[in-house]
């Protein structure tokens, strides 16, 4: 089951650059959040946020305070444990090539020296299926290597790999970017199913894609959240006229 | 080139003389205008399949000349140790018998002293040299990060004999007084660590190999684990991997045929290492068990022997250990390449 997310007075920073200026957000349980803005404007920065994976960059600095249930993430956890608890899938599909489609799935679960071979097939099959990747993949398990699959299945192969962990935030960064409108529609629908048991927070350069699966809308420009609010409120009735402009489309 | 030289020049005249006139019925009945400067330049330039050719056959040539040299030198080689072929046979290769005085012959001391320091030597520096770009890859601070490397390539540049030297002055008594006797100590119950202690030895030699190859292959497995795209590393991370599971699965991994290819790199330049074991092996034809006990490699017996070889026979036999560490040389990397292809087999090591 998913937790909330509470961000309060969140900063961050490339070296010198002000990427995030006090962000406060308060994302619901089992929902999808998407975050729209245009290019540059600290969206991406923000998720990374959530797993810590924004400190891997060596430049980077945060502050303010991040809660997933009730910890602090930034006081309260290490990285590692955090990132156990909260998934991610990138832009680009990034499966192990040097690994099969099975040990891809698997890989989370083995890293952290999980070695039950009978809960590990049935984790697979269950993370495949909830990718809507099982039936393509289902013979060749073990024969072919993450690389081989086409780079939708590449994507969907992701978010098994982090469905496998059974994690209770799915954070998602433009999943479907680099994809054809057959496997984004795939991914869209695949983001439907998962949202009654997983956080979803999904970040996204298309607004039609926010309206379509998102309950919860944020955006964002220049480092600073503009509007925060249903995704309904956002797209026809908007409060801030930044927003107004870039749904309707006059920037960005 | 002649040839468009003189189409170059045939473009210039027809286009000095005919281009007034042409030009006026053009603009003035076909409405069609007159071809600019560059486009005309390049109509001049002609199909170029002539440097096409020729630029092949050149390449094709530095290729093929490869072969060349490898044919030359193995006919040559065969040739030349004929006298000692005819007289030991195969038999050579597996006996242990060294002796000018009475011109009996054998290589098994040569090749087992050739093979056990460059193996000994790749025990020692692969995981020194892999250690190291992992550092300098996903650890080091950004200002170490080029004085270390920098320093890593420079001790690839000493030239062996330097290496040699330094090893009988410093290396030798480091050996023989400090380290050795601990060995004995702890591992003497193996027997690889007992006997006469001279500090010139087997062990010695591979010492002073593992330090010449440690820049190879620790500066080569840099370079691959460099290529390994970010996004791989972000994606171990994001699983919850703390640092050294995501260099074991998201480096590593990926890199692993590169870097076996860098330890085949340095097993080959160990392999045919000359000058620096020669001076520290200790020079004595026998094969022990004992790493502390001298030995003898084959390119250590060509280069000290080849100028008292005073009759035929010793000569044939020298050029035979030559035979010899030129077929080790290619089984061990033949060898090393069916490891790479046997464990990378069915999983392609494409990274987007």
């Amino acid at each position: 089951m998913g937790v909330g997310i509470q961000v309060t007075d969140l900063n961050a920073w490339y070296g010198a650059n002000h990427a995030l200026l006090g962000i406060n957000m308060n994302i619901p349980a089992n929902h999808v959040t998407a975050l729209i803005g245009p290019s540059g404007c600290g969206k991406s920065t923000f998720v990374r946020c959530l797993n810590r994976m924004h400190e891997t960059n060596a430049t980077a600095r945060v502050s303010g305070e991040v809660r997933i249930g009730d910890v602090d993430i930034y006081a309260e956890a290490s990285p590692v444990e955090i990132r156990r608890r909260v998934g991610m899938v990138f832009q680009r599909p990034n499966p192990f090539p040097t690994m099969s489609i099975y040990d891809n799935v698997a890989s989370g679960l083995r890293l952290n020296g999980f070695r039950n071979k009978g809960v590990l097939d049935e984790v697979v099959e269950r993370s495949l299926q909830s990718s809507a990747l099982w039936d393509e993949v289902k013979d060749d398990l073990h024969k072919k290597s993450g690389a081989s699959l086409s780079g939708g299945q590449q994507q969907r192969l992701c978010i098994a790999r982090a469905l496998a962990v059974d994690p209770e935030v799915l954070l998602m960064d433009e999943p479907a970017s680099a994809l054809d409108p057959v496997s984004t529609a795939k991914i869209e629908d695949l983001i439907f199913q998962l949202k009654s048991q997983y956080t979803i927070v999904i970040v996204t350069h298309n607004m039609q894609q926010a309206a379509r699966v998102a309950e919860t809308t944020g955006f964002f420009l220049m480092g600073k959240l503009v509007e925060f609010d249903s995704t309904h409120k956002i797209f026809t009735n908007p409060t801030d006229k930044r927003t107004e402009d870039y749904i309707t489309g006059r920037f960005g | 080139m002649v040839l468009v030289k003189i189409k170059l020049q045939e473009a210039g005249v027809a286009g000095q003389s005919g281009s007034p006139s042409r030009g006026r019925t053009r603009s003035g009945v076909d409405s069609q205008p007159e071809p600019s400067l560059v486009r005309k330049f390049l109509l001049s330039r002609g199909s170029s399949a002539f440097a096409d050719r020729t630029f092949r056959g050149l390449m094709l040539l530095c290729a093929f000349s490869i072969f060349g040299i490898v044919a030359l030198i193995a006919t040559e080689l065969v040739l030349r140790s004929q006298m000692s072929i005819n007289k030991f046979g195969m038999a050579f290769f597996f006996r242990q018998i060294w002796d000018p005085v009475s011109g009996d012959f054998g290589a098994l001391p040569f090749i087992y002293g050739t093979l056990a320091s460059s193996f000994l030597a790749l025990l020692i520096a692969v995981p020194l040299a892999i250690g190291l770009a992992i550092f300098l890859t996903e650890m080091c601070p950004r200002f170490l990060r080029s004085p270390l490397a920098f320093i890593t390539e420079l001790l690839a540049a000493i030239p062996s004999v330097v290496y040699g030297l330094w090893a009988i002055f410093v290396l030798v008594p480091i050996l023989r007084e400090h380290v050795n006797p601990v060995l004995a100590k702890t591992l003497g119950w193996t027997g690889l660590f007992s006997g006469p202690n001279f500090g010139i030895g087997m062990l010695a030699a591979g010492v002073i190999l593992a330090i010449m190859i440690l820049p190879i292959i620790s500066s080569l497995t840099r370079e691959v684990m460099t290529s390994v795209p970010h996004t791989q590393r972000e994606a171990v991370l994001a699983l919850g991997a703390t640092r050294w599971e995501m260099i074991r699965m998201g480096v590593l991994r990926n890199a692993r045929i590169g870097i076996v290819g860098s330890i085949i790199l340095g097993l080959g330049r160990a392999l045919g290492e000359t000058m620096a074991v020669t001076m520290v092996i200790g020079n004595r034809p026998e094969i022990a068990k004992s790493l502390f006990a001298p030995g003898y490699s084959m390119a250590a017996v060509i280069a000290s022997e080849f100028t008292e070889a005073s009759d035929d026979l010793y000569l044939s036999a020298l050029m035979e250990i030559g035979l010899a560490l030129f077929i080790v040389t290619i089984v061990v990397n033949a060898l090393a390449r069916l490891l790479v292809w046997a464990v990378t087999r069915g999983t392609p090591a494409r990274i987007n």
